[in-house]
């Protein structure tokens, strides 16, 4: 059958991988944000502004890991502005977000016009080359050669970076205290915990990995910087942290099986799939299943969501 | 640095806020205007006049104010409500795409059904149809989230873009204007529904009338109606409003209808007034400057209207600033953003006062 | 004479034009329990918050062991050996009771957890001190009286030296707190110090060794147990002789059942919106003219019985009618069939902040015709509607076109009982008053005010279902008294019927019948 097909094949994968790499970023960056007891909205322009960030540092002669450490710096810049905006002056964090993602966003686009004023086509950069020395590492080359060959060396540290912030956050003394901050702030007070400190560190490190998973875009998937290039995947990263229950695995799993999702529905588009006896269906229905999975994906979720108990609600000190 | 609350708010504080707010984030953009190369003065002055400077500035101005103050006034009602639609754009294509369903030309004349009815009640079903397109989709996010507890916020930024790839489906097959030269667009309304013009030679339509007319009306259902008190009751302390007796849900939904009527309305009027055809890129992001409006206005709606002609002035000047001395005119995207934080902060201030202690901070 | 292992000196604490602490200067002796005593908003909770360093003082210092304390950092509170079990437990639910120990105790950036020694000294320090708790186990299921242990544990396990309880019985059963005493008594010989805020006098008497009385915000009184007495301790507390309105002439029991029952509740049973049932099988009658008083600790079910009563929870089991008409859980129908409701949370539930004090005021009744028109709201009507309230039931307020969160937290209790009694109408009795912790947290004239207008009320005819954690109040007010353990609720008895012993064993299930799942003496939820 041809649904068996494609999902035997190694470019399915192969385009598995690389779809949900900047959504593994994104999500992680969330969920360390929200453990903390903080919804960072500003995902979206975040990701944004990593993309430029990266892409412009490498254009300009940086080595492509000094792209990612260039974007990754742009994240802990905005990430400090949001953490200031929320934790330091307590404000709504639905607007402030919101605000932050439509502030990184246009100074991205307006960086962009000042460089680049009269190029009809997006200058390009040479993007992070596939991994092919994996399919020479003996035993394991012949597995997952064909697959993470293909794959740049970003969806690696992507992948890898799962089971570290697992670790951080469920088996060391500074994980402990981002959830703690994320439950009860007042009982991390009492125990000595710097409560602001702390929340604006999560965010602060969180939107670094947003903003990498934005420069992926730019430094591995594509290679160049375009208008509308992050088209609401930091939303569906939003959605899929509900989804995975704030826990790095599941995480994983979400945003696999998201990238999965929207593997298939470009395979099938590609394939020219339909329903027996009816013309093609149109593209942009493929286009909306991604949007309207996450929609799903919440609404599945909501009910049973075990929300980090204090998400949402500003910690006043000293406050009667 | 830690908040301390102020006693009380003075009114005087409120009404400076907003003006705070602004001069902050004029001082803040103009490093950008400087980082372009840009005498800063000079391209304010070309942003002020551009906006502002003439008869044709401000005819621009208040065209492109229309369905700002529709989507300021959509969110506004939203927000009071503690309802945040950040769909507001999707919910205004919708409407326009409703608005082209019901008044399109079907071969150079009205649709053989709509034939059969006075102009007049076309229009209104034009008008109905647009806004319920919008009302009903706020209603499904605002329905997820009283049943369900689903966060609306990302509910609705999802639903836009999902709604405007089906907009780009319709306008690809059933609803193509085939004789558009390939271009994505819909057919054009029968002209009798048009709005008319409100200037000669100017973009300025009708709508604006009735922009400022619902801004008036809102402003009256806010402070007289039992709905209205219902409205921020609810926004408020929806808890001690369910104790109180008053009906939560019901209130809630009958915000959402109104906010995501209005900006269905929004769509409406932006085809029937300025396009008379609906196009992929008829909203330059209006739903989501209409947050930043309603946050500048402090959720008031005479204030959105204010708001609403600012930052259309904005918008408007930043165009004609651009092309005479070399600023991209993203510039204007950036002032809104920046805009709209200055306010939050500015708003705080008004409640709270900010002590650096010397002494003893822990956090 | 060896240095106090704790001294304040001059610390002096303003919130805005509020003087919470005033030039207090106290010291507390090593090996002894000393009692901070007053009234609610006496400045005892924030006294030892400044001691903790949640807040800083605006005057004065602290010395442990003669050595300065850094203020407003409790860092340096737990470093210097003072541990702080909070009124309301500060443990994340959703962790483990050991992550919450261990929280802070190992240094920020270190690779790793070391859980198992942690667990060790845990399981330790709970043998020396007889505090069973169970390290694995998710803080979120545990009963109130374990949590408190584990808040004890928590601060043993950071060295305390002094260990300060503020209103800890406040939760607990009379069993309990026996407990608690003996755990007590534990601490003091194996060497802590302990501070013990309360404002109940007779615990106060029997566990401490020296007392310290504040009475608006001023240290008024220190003076040894041994040589103090309850009525002295009652006068300095108040500052004056204040006579409390009390329940002249009892409706004995046998006169009251012949009258028809106004509110009637026959085996009803509720769930909470996570299933966990919050009443069972609850059967009570309370008459026209008499009041009832519910007891019990709170968290056991009486939140869920005046929400059932006013309105807002569905009964899933049982019946429940108001004039022998079934009553549906719609706010509106309770107002509408004149019930006067008065909250247990005023500022989460009773007013909302951000309206006026008149929108307030009518906030109960908009759909009337005298307060609204075509939709249209009357706001002539119901602004005198709103100014005869505040002058009839004394509430200050800088005006009624204010927002309701400038009053304080008296005034607001008088606002919503004014707006509560004339439900039906102002100078028409309710048919039904249910009041629910209606005087907490009050001042003391305030306190007397809520009575006294209560008594009225039952005066007049109306049905007074009272729900309160103050025996003192059940016993002043009620005609009869019923006990609320675990969800169940007790055969209501004439008040003079019970003795304190049997009203303490009912609290704790112990008493009269069989009280299904949750075991004698502990309460199985927190509130």
């Amino acid at each position: 059958m041809e649904l068996l097909d494609i999902l035997a094949s190694a470019p399915f994968w192969i385009a598995v991988l690389r779809v949900a790499t900047p959504l593994v970023f994104g999500t992680l960056g969330v969920l360390l944000c929200e453990r903390a007891g903080v919804l960072n909205l500003g995902i979206e322009g975040i990701m944004v502004a990593g993309a430029f960030g990266g892409w412009l540092a490498v254009y300009h002669g940086a080595p492509l890991w000094g792209g990612v450490a260039v974007a990754a710096a742009v994240g802990l810049a905005f990430g400090l502005l949001h953490g200031w905006l929320t934790v330091s002056l307590a404000l709504s964090q639905h607007v402030a977000g919101l605000g932050v993602t439509m502030l990184a966003t246009s100074l991205s686009y307006y960086a962009y016009r000042i460089g680049f004023a009269s190029v009809s086509t997006p200058p390009t950069i040479t993007p992070f080359a596939p991994m092919r020395w994996i399919e020479d590492v003996p035993l394991l080359g012949r597995v997952l050669g064909p697959v993470f060959g293909q794959e740049s060396a970003l969806t690696l540290l992507a992948l890898g970076l799962v089971p570290v912030v697992a670790w951080v956050l469920y088996r060391t003394p500074l994980g402990l205290a981002v959830r703690m901050v994320g439950e009860n702030p007042a009982a991390a007070e009492g125990q000595g915990i710097r409560v602001g400190a702390m929340r604006i560190g999560a965010i602060m490190a969180g939107s670094a990995l947003m903003a990498v998973g934005g420069a992926f875009l730019t430094l591995s998937a594509f290679n160049a910087f375009f208008f509308n290039m992050i088209n609401g995947r930091g939303w569906i990263c939003v959605a899929l942290v509900v989804f995975a229950s704030w826990r790095p695995g599941r995480a994983l799993a979400g945003a696999l099986l998201f990238a999965a999702f929207d593997a298939l529905q470009l395979r099938l588009q590609q394939s020219g799939a339909s329903l027996p006896g009816l013309p093609p269906l149109p593209y942009q229905l493929y286009l909306m299943l991604p949007y309207v999975l996450s929609i799903l994906a919440l609404v599945l979720v909501a009910r049973r969501a075990t929300y980090p108990q204090a998400l949402m609600k500003p910690y006043r000190k000293g406050e009667r | 640095m830690r908040l301390e609350a102020r006693s009380g708010v003075s009114r005087v504080a409120m009404l400076a806020a907003p003006i705070m707010a602004i001069v902050a984030t004029l001082l803040i953009c103009a490093l950008l205007v400087r980082w372009a190369g840009a005498p800063v003065g000079r391209a304010y002055m070309l942003l002020l006049e551009g906006g502002f400077g003439s008869r044709f500035a401000w005819s621009e101005t208040l065209t492109r104010a229309t369905p700002l103050i529709l989507t300021g006034l959509s969110v506004a009602v939203a927000f009071r409500a503690r309802l945040f639609n950040i769909g507001a754009e999707g919910q205004l294509y919708l409407g326009a795409l409703a608005a082209v369903a019901v008044g399109g030309q079907v071969d150079g004349a009205a649709a053989p059904w709509a034939q059969q009815l006075p102009t007049g009640l076309l229009f209104v079903l034009m008008v109905a149809a647009g806004m319920l397109a919008g009302a009903l989709l706020l209603l499904g996010a605002a329905w997820l989230k009283t049943r369900l507890g689903v966060d609306e916020v990302v509910t609705t930024l999802l639903a836009n873009f999902i709604v405007l790839l089906f907009v780009s489906m319709m306008l690809d097959g059933p609803m193509k204007d085939a004789t558009a030269m390939g271009w994505p667009q819909s057919v054009p309304l029968v002209p009798e529904l048009e709005l008319s013009k409100l200037m000669a030679r100017s973009r300025v339509h009708s709508g604006l009338l009735l922009a400022g007319a619902l801004a008036v009306i809102l402003w009256a259902v806010n402070r007289f109606t039992v709905f209205g008190l219902q409205m921020r009751a609810v926004g408020a302390n929806a808890r001690a409003a369910a104790f109180a007796g008053m009906p939560v849900r019901r209130v809630t939904m009958w915000a959402a209808l109104l906010s995501g009527g209005l900006a269905g309305l929004a769509g409406v009027v932006e085809v029937a007034g300025r396009t008379s055809y609906l196009t992929l890129d008829i909203s330059p992001g209006y739903g989501y400057a209409g947050v930043v409006i309603a946050m500048l206005a402090g959720l008031h709606p005479l204030g959105v209207v204010a708001a609403s002609v600012f930052v259309a002035g904005v918008l408007v000047g930043a165009d004609g600033m651009s092309r005479a001395v070399g600023v991209p005119n993203s510039i204007a995207d950036v002032i809104v953003a920046v805009a709209l934080l200055a306010m939050l902060v500015a708003t705080m201030l008004t409640r709270y006062r900010i002590r650096f202690d010397a002494q003893g901070k822990a956090a | 004479m060896q240095v106090p292992i704790l001294r304040l000196s001059n610390i002096t604490k303003r919130f805005g034009q509020l003087t919470a602490n005033d030039d207090i200067s106290l010291e507390l002796r090593r090996g002894e329990v000393l009692a901070l005593l007053g009234e609610n908003g006496a400045g005892k909770s924030t006294l030892v918050s400044i001691l903790f360093g949640h807040y800083v003082a605006d005057a004065g210092t602290v010395e442990v062991d003669g050595q300065l304390l850094p203020p407003g950092q409790p860092r340096a509170a737990l470093a210097a050996g003072i541990g702080m079990v909070h009124q309301h437990f500060t443990l994340a639910d959703n962790l483990s009771v050991l992550d919450n120990i261990m929280l802070g105790t190992q240094p920020l950036w270190h690779w790793r957890l070391e859980r198992r020694a942690a667990r060790d000294r845990v399981l330790a320090l709970a043998e020396r001190f007889g505090l069973a708790v169970r390290p694995q186990a998710r803080v979120g299921e545990l009963s109130v009286g374990e949590r408190q242990r584990v808040e004890i544990v928590k601060a043993l396990y950071r060295g305390a030296r002094v260990l300060i309880l503020d209103e800890p019985t406040a939760v607990l059963t009379p069993h309990e707190s026996e407990t608690l005493f003996a755990t007590l008594a534990q601490l003091i010989a194996e060497g802590l110090s302990v501070i013990f805020i309360s404002h109940k006098l007779d615990e106060v008497l029997r566990v401490s060794d020296r007392i310290a009385v504040l009475r608006g915000g001023r240290l008024v009184a220190q003076c040894a147990a041994a040589q103090t007495s309850k009525a002295e301790l009652a006068e300095l507390m108040v500052g004056r002789v204040v006579s409390m309105p009390e329940r002249a002439a009892r409706l004995d029991a046998d006169g009251a059942s012949e009258a028809p029952a106004v509110l009637a509740l026959q085996k009803v049973g509720a769930c909470g919106a996570d299933g966990r049932a919050l009443l069972r099988e609850v059967s009570l009658q309370v008459r026209a003219g008499e009041i009832v008083g519910i007891a019990g600790v709170s968290g056991n079910g009486q939140a869920a019985l005046a929400e059932l009563t006013s309105g807002t929870l569905a009964a899933a089991e049982g019946h429940v009618t108001l004039a022998g008409k079934p009553m549906p859980a719609r706010p509106r129908a309770w107002i509408e069939a004149g019930v006067a409701r008065v909250p247990e949370d005023r500022h989460a539930v009773g007013v909302i902040g951000d309206l006026t004090v008149w929108e307030n005021a009518a906030s109960e009744q908009l759909g009337e015709p005298r307060f609204s028109r075509g939709g249209v709201i009357r706001r002539a009507a119901a602004q005198r509607f709103a100014r005869e309230l505040v002058a009839r039931f004394d509430v200050r307020t800088a005006g009624i076109d204010v927002p309701a969160r400038t009053m304080s937290g008296g005034n607001m209790q008088k606002l919503i009982l004014g707006r509560a009694l004339s439900v039906r109408g102002e100078g028409i009795v309710p048919l039904l008053v249910v009041a629910s912790q209606p005087t907490w947290g009050l001042d003391i004239g305030a306190v007397a005010y809520v009575r006294a207008r209560l008594l009225d009320a039952a005066q007049e005819g109306a049905a007074v279902l009272l729900i309160s954690e103050d025996l003192d109040e059940l016993h002043a007010l009620a005609d009869r008294i019923a006990v609320m353990h675990a969800g169940r609720l007790t055969e209501a008895r004439p008040t003079a019927a019970w003795t304190l012993g049997e009203l303490g064993l009912a609290m704790a299930g112990a008493g009269e019948g069989a009280h299904g799942a949750a075991g004698a003496g502990e309460v199985l939820h927190a509130a």
